[in-house]
């Protein structure tokens, strides 16, 4: 049984536990500091690095801007080239049109590309109730997948597992699935390698379907284009018979030379290469060269919403490349599956919360998770600014305010139990806004020096169990210089 | 040069020694300081907090009080942030035709963050002080992010007498605290402040120094709580002192 993502906790609580696992933490932190650093290295080789990442950001934002046309003529040029393109509003709508189409095939089983979109959409889970077998061919995708887990990065889905899980996973799990792992496997990564790759040559060679994401699509020629490192994508691309992408509408890209730009960006800040080994390019179908029939569908399940939020559409330039993840203090220590989403991470946190929308519980904590360090914002190659993005849907969150959810523009009300803090808020606004109730406040606390208990109660608690309080003053920074200085030099507004 | 010190309500309320160390420095370079009394909160908290409606009456304020001053100084580079980043922001969605946008622009230019004021409009990096301990400094998110200090704090610590400075390990990486964010995700926050205070500890500095007391309340909390002897203290407070008691 593939396992959801429904009804996942909210993130505190998730993360708490996740902090709370050794293990886990160790495998994270060796993983990300190691892709970090490899990341740094690469991008510092190019000097214009700062220059491809305006550009970068320029282009998705016009192509954004004009979605609408790009999208009618990728289609055009799509069907022009021989595929058929179909159009998902949502991600039931999606896995509707996979299923079906893998029906009319006749075949009772797929082989998959590793894509975020079918994460996504729960793609896999919907083929099985089908009675269709989905089978990942990404080396960790195939680990995901064998320990029926979920994934906890977007390009190293299996980030959280380490050389001996694997090899137990292996070993236990792959004959249910095919060809079982070679007798006496150890933990060498070269010996895990062979064996995933005995056991998927056996599904290359047999499928009939494909189904792939994409990481671009060109709208003036209708090519789509699949990056990646192990080759099972180009596999997956070539042999079947059918190929099935499903594919986010933001994926667009005006014009075939817009690619320079991204291929230049993606592989420095995903894996740290300058180029990534392989990039498969096909443009509708070819007579007797690669699949012989085509199907694009386009998904939009709530990215139209989010590219109506004039602060939230910047998210649609995200290319995936996981850098943020990579550098995130707060990923690293929470791991993926806390963020409740195919998309963890500092992106999962602004961008689940635009797919889904603000009504439950998981999707309000997740522009709370973070500290707001901005050192994804730093490294993101699309510039997306992460914070402001994040402050933007934590007023969405506890202030409600205009929105658009599943394209109906709609006024969103402030969740639920955000009201007391609501009034709170406005409480010590006020305060704020009055200098004078501000001093008496400080005074009180002066005054009550010697009662303050070392561990706070109420909401307190959560700072005062791991960090001692810092000491009380006798006097207020303002009450030393009335005494010292008189009221001097107050100006422009009243005490 | 009308200058004004802008202390925020942490140091106000809890470091009074930060502002009182800012004051001597600021004198002693033959700087004439201000304190409008009128002045409050940023609203940082509340802002990070999603509650932006009552944050703009604190960013009217904060035009209001720091009107015609040529410079606002404040030692917080978080706060300083606020101003920068935030403020543009809050006041482009105020709805009253753009006048607090305008009074927002005049003022969030002339903010400065104490150690952007010392080496950018004074130009001294050596301010005379004495400080003759171990000094683990912190780049904290806002100082190093969002203002862009760069080398201004590690230029200024060089020339202090006596004073030995440590780079911690992952220096630039986020301490945990993040406002609300440290009571909201207590855990992650924890484990955060846990890896920077270990990195603190093993440079073997008797002192973490930084740009924010906030990052300091929260690193100090941690360190004191497990029993180390690292202390925190603001920046200011080593470029004040001249007997190496700090301020
Ligand atoms: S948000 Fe930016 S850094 Fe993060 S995955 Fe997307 S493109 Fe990469």
């Amino acid at each position: 049984m593939s396992r959801t993502y429904v009804g996942m906790p909210a993130f505190p609580r998730a993360a708490a536990r996740a902090v709370d696992d050794a293990v886990l933490r160790a495998n994270l932190r060796r993983a990300t500091h190691t892709i970090r650093d490899r990341r740094a290295a690469a991008v510092a080789e190019l000097a214009d690095w700062a220059q491809l990442r305006t550009a970068a950001a320029a282009i998705k934002d016009r192509t954004l801007r004009h979605l609408d046309h790009y999208l009618l003529r990728l289609e055009e040029n799509v069907t022009r080239a021989g595929g058929t393109v179909h159009w998902a509003a949502d991600a039931d709508e999606a896995n509707r049109i996979v299923t079906r189409l893998v029906r009319d095939t006749g075949e009772r089983e797929v082989v998959k590309v590793k894509s975020m979109t079918t994460q996504e959409t729960g793609l896999n889970a919907a083929l099985e109730e089908a009675g269709i077998r989905a089978y990942e061919t990404d080396l960790a995708e195939l680990v995901v997948q064998l320990g029926d887990d979920l994934p906890s990065h977007l390009l190293v889905p299996a980030i959280h597992r380490n050389r001996a899980e694997i090899r137990e996973l292996f070993r236990d799990r792959m004959g249910a699935w095919g060809r079982p792992a070679p007798e006496g496997l150890t933990d060498r990564p070269a010996e895990l390698a062979e064996a995933a790759r005995l056991h998927l040559r056996e599904k290359f060679l047999r499928a009939k379907v494909a189904v792939s994401g994409a990481n671009f699509m060109v709208a003036e020629t209708g090519t789509l284009v699949v990056v990646e490192s192990e080759g099972n994508g180009r596999m997956c691309l070539t042999l079947p018979e059918t190929l099935i992408s499903v594919v986010g509408i933001e994926k667009t890209v005006p014009a075939w030379r817009d690619l320079e730009v991204f291929l230049q960006l993606l592989p420095r800040s995903s894996t740290a290469e300058r180029m990534n080994p392989y990039t498969t390019m096909w443009t509708g179908t070819t007579d007797g060269d690669g699949p012989s029939a085509f199907h694009l569908v386009l998904l939009d399940n709530g990215r139209s919403d989010a590219l109506a939020d004039v602060t939230g559409r910047q998210t649609l330039r995200c290319i995936r490349c996981s850098a943020c993840l990579n550098v995130c203090p707060v990923y690293e220590r929470a791991g993926g599956h806390a963020y409740g989403s195919p998309y963890p991470g500092p992106i999962g946190a602004v961008l689940t919360p635009q797919l889904r929308g603000t009504a439950s519980p998981l999707e309000q904590s997740l522009p709370f998770a973070s500290s707001l360090c901005g050192a994804c914002y730093e490294v993101c190659p699309v510039a997306i600014d992460i914070p402001e993005v994040l402050l933007h849907l934590r007023e969405r969150v506890v202030e409600g305010g205009e929105a658009t959810v599943r394209g109906v523009r709609t006024v969103v009300r402030p969740a639920r139990r955000r009201a007391l803090e609501g009034a709170a808020a406005r409480a010590a606004g006020l305060v704020l806004d009055h200098p004078a109730a501000l001093r008496r406040a400080q005074r009180l606390l002066y005054r009550t020096r010697g009662l303050h208990p070392r561990r706070l109660p109420g909401p307190g608690r959560a700072w005062s169990a791991a960090r001692d309080l810092p000491p009380v003053p006798e006097e207020s920074f303002r009450d030393w210089w009335a005494r010292t200085r008189g009221d001097g030099a107050g100006r422009g507004g009243t005490a | 040069m009308r200058v004004a010190l802008f202390v925020t309500c942490v140091n106000d309320t809890l470091y009074p020694a930060t502002g009182r160390a800012v004051v001597t420095l600021l004198e002693r370079l033959g700087v004439r300081v201000e304190f409008p009394a009128a002045q409050s909160c940023c609203g940082q908290p509340l802002f990070n907090s999603g509650h932006r409606r009552p944050t703009e009456p604190l960013v009217r304020r904060y035009t209001e009080v720091f009107a015609g001053y040529d410079h606002v100084v404040t030692p917080s580079a978080s706060c300083a942030a606020m101003v920068r980043e935030q403020y543009p922001r809050i006041a482009a969605r105020a709805g009253d035709g753009g006048a607090l946008a305008a009074a927002v622009a005049e003022v969030a230019a002339r903010t400065r963050e104490l150690t952007e004021f010392l080496v950018d409009v004074l130009g001294v990096t050596d301010v005379g002080a004495r400080f003759p301990r171990t000094v683990a400094y912190h780049p904290t998110c806002h100082g190093l992010r969002a203002l862009g200090l760069g080398d201004r704090p590690r230029r200024l610590l060089e020339q202090v007498d006596g004073l030995r400075l440590r780079e911690p390990a992952g220096a630039q990486e986020c301490c945990g605290f993040g406002g609300t964010f440290a009571v909201k995700n207590a855990a992650v926050s924890a484990a955060m402040g846990t890896d920077k205070a270990r990195a603190l500890v093993a440079t073997g500095a008797d002192v973490v120094c930084a740009v924010d007391n906030s990052c300091l309340a929260h690193l100090g909390g941690i360190l004191a709580r497990r029993g180390s002897r690292v202390r925190p203290l603001h920046l200011a407070e080593i470029l004040a002192s001249r007997d190496g008691s700090g301020a």
